[in-house]
């Protein structure tokens, strides 16, 4: 039964405009993302070949040595854990304090008019510049109680409360007005509804959200300037003396002639971009983890 | 819709006398059975008013469908019964509302308290993002019971009457939101019976499911009848007359002056009334499918 009949209708698209401009668009997109992922691979590529020889166990906990020293390299341990106090406590301050100021917004606040300033103003802290925020933490704690860890997780705090409030109420509004109803239905309470239904389903996101906050707030040099004056030792104490920081180390070793200094800041910056992808592989996880009931 | 106009204009006078006819025939019933009872309820959304004077009420162990067109107010009316629009910013009840014998709107009602008595099942299926046996142990463990074995009774004795037992028997621990969307719905019913409600208030439960699970959840509201009273609100005429006892027939009023529609209740009574021998010439129209 060989049919080589004429085809009764032509589904071949006729050549024209359309498939070029389907063709151009398309070259478009692959450039753009060239465009993207060049500077990219390139910054990471840096970094790594220049500070990948450089970190070890050893660079991570050796102390720094004092900068007048051209030879050696030594290592960052203050500045480790300076980053980690600091940041741990900027994020045990700006966290809740950011969740529950969106869970205001999203689940009490309705329209009202406190609710809709708080909004605006957090909006408004978003695109205030990273040094204003460690101007107002100098002229508000920094004079008064000196230097400390504390004044420079003040100022990273002000920093990632407005982009976690921001991130977390996005998450929020995502959470289907149907599933709040469904728990009203049954005779919750708001603050049932909220903790039961509400954050559980947006706390993938939200934990997210928090955590890329975070990683930002870890990489600040800015705010911590005139907050904790970046010393060479190390200070365990976070509430008080002045302290250090990965991002503040790596400005003030990249600067100085000695090729020691520089590859001590370049060991910095890859330990800097190490621990940001850690936060956000630990993000990806706990997202999942979160998300498996509710696909 | 090109005829609406007109045909309001003559029969907006009818609607009262039709109403009160229906009223006069409802106090015949022993008032302890009335489990809702609503007088010249309006209910406004801002200045919009969704609903005008619905007078009707609701009886023990019955099934009362609501019935009529899009925009009508059906389930405007069947959300003021358990305070729902008290979520929605902007919405104001006139009017009363007594539940057997008190009234919901009363200052001193705790909307909590009454959505606890008086449950509600969506028009879609919401189950929580949480595994099959949390979704039904919810409302229990919010009425303050933890007991492991007392719970996985209620979990049991729930999925049965909602006939979702045999189905998800091995897969307690799954999650909710990988059933079917007719295995969804009877969750839902489960989770609601779950509480023990005096009052089921179903929203057009079928409205996303397929004839096969439509019918199971028909099955199922005629099974749990002698429990619950149940209202229903359904866009399929087929349905309420599958299930229910009495019917309201709702519909949109157009003010041709103000340019403004607001719904009403046109005519209510017995199920085979409404759809056998409709009173006003709208339910007539509505329920030999003439219009909507």
């Amino acid at each position: 039964m060989a049919v080589t009949a004429e085809p009764k209708v032509d589904l071949r698209e006729p050549a024209s405009w359309r498939r070029t401009k389907n063709r151009i668009v398309t070259a478009l997109m692959y450039f753009a993302l060239v465009l993207v992922i060049v500077p990219l691979g390139f910054v990471l590529f840096t970094v790594i070949s220049k500070g990948a020889s450089i970190i070890s166990g050893q660079f991570l906990t050796a102390a720094i040595p004092p900068q007048v020293l051209p030879g050696g390299i030594g290592g960052m341990g203050p500045a480790v854990v300076g980053t980690l106090e600091i940041t741990g406590l900027a994020t045990l301050m700006a966290v809740p304090l950011g969740v529950l100021g969106a869970v205001y917004l999203n689940e009490y606040g309705g329209r009202n008019l406190l609710a809709r300033l708080i909004g605006f103003f957090s909006d408004v802290m978003t695109g205030v510049p990273s040094i204003v925020m460690g101007l107002f933490i100098y002229a508000i704690w920094v004079v008064h109680f000196g230097f400390s860890g504390l004044a420079g997780a003040f100022a990273l705090a002000c920093l990632m409360l407005p982009v976690v409030i921001r991130s977390s109420d996005e998450m929020l509004k995502l959470v289907p007005n149907a599933l709040r109803e469904g728990s009203y239905a049954l005779g919750a309470t708001r603050a049932r509804v909220t903790l039961t239904v509400v954050l559980p389903t947006a706390i993938g996101g939200i934990v997210s959200g928090a955590l890329l906050a975070v990683a930002r707030a870890a990489g600040e040099t800015a705010p911590l300037l005139f907050t904790i004056l970046t010393v060479t030792a190390t200070n365990t104490n976070v509430f008080s003396g002045a302290n250090t920081s990965l991002p503040s180390q790596i400005f003030s070793n990249a600067i100085l002639p000695y090729s020691g200094a520089q590859s001590r800041a370049w060991g910095a910056a890859l330990t800097l971009i190490a621990i940001a992808f850690i936060l956000m592989i630990v993000a990806r996880v706990i997202t999942a983890r979160f998300t498996r009931l509710g696909r | 819709m090109e005829q609406q106009p007109e045909q309001n204009v003559t029969e907006r006078q009818r609607t009262e006398p039709v109403v009160q006819q229906q009223e006069r025939q409802e106090d015949q019933t022993a008032p302890e059975a009335r489990v809702f009872e609503t007088k010249n309820v309006s209910l406004w959304y801002s200045a919009f008013r969704a609903v005008t004077d619905v007078s009707l009420s609701v009886h023990e162990n019955e099934i009362t469908a609501f019935i009529g067109p899009s925009g009508c107010g059906k389930t405007t009316v069947l959300r003021t019964l358990n305070r729902m629009n008290d979520l929605v910013v902007g919405a104001r009840v006139e009017g009363d509302v007594w539940y057997r014998g008190e009234s919901l709107y009363a200052k001193d009602v705790s909307a909590i308290a009454v959505r606890r008595r008086i449950g509600m099942v969506f028009q879609k299926p919401n189950p929580f993002p949480k595994s099959i046996y949390d979704n039904v142990a919810y409302g229990p463990r919010i009425n303050g019971i933890h007991n492991r074995g007392k719970l996985e009774e209620i979990v049991e004795r729930s999925l049965r009457q909602a006939a979702l037992w045999d189905e998800v028997k091995n897969r307690l621990k799954a999650s909710a939101l990988g059933l079917s969307g007719g295995q969804a719905q009877r969750l839902c019913i489960a989770r609601t019976l779950a509480v023990e409600p005096d009052v089921v208030l179903m929203d057009e439960p079928c409205s996303a499911l397929d004839p096969i699970a439509t019918a199971a959840i028909e099955d199922l509201m005629h099974e749990i009848k002698s429990r619950y009273t149940i209202v229903i609100v359904t866009h399929n005429m087929q349905q309420a007359t599958r299930v229910s006892d009495r019917t309201a027939f709702f519909s949109v009023l157009r003010d041709e002056k103000s340019d403004t529609r607001t719904g009403v209740l046109v005519e209510y009574g017995r199920t085979e009334q409404i759809f056998q021998d409709p009173q006003d010439s709208r339910t007539k129209a509505y329920v030999t499918g003439r219009m909507g």
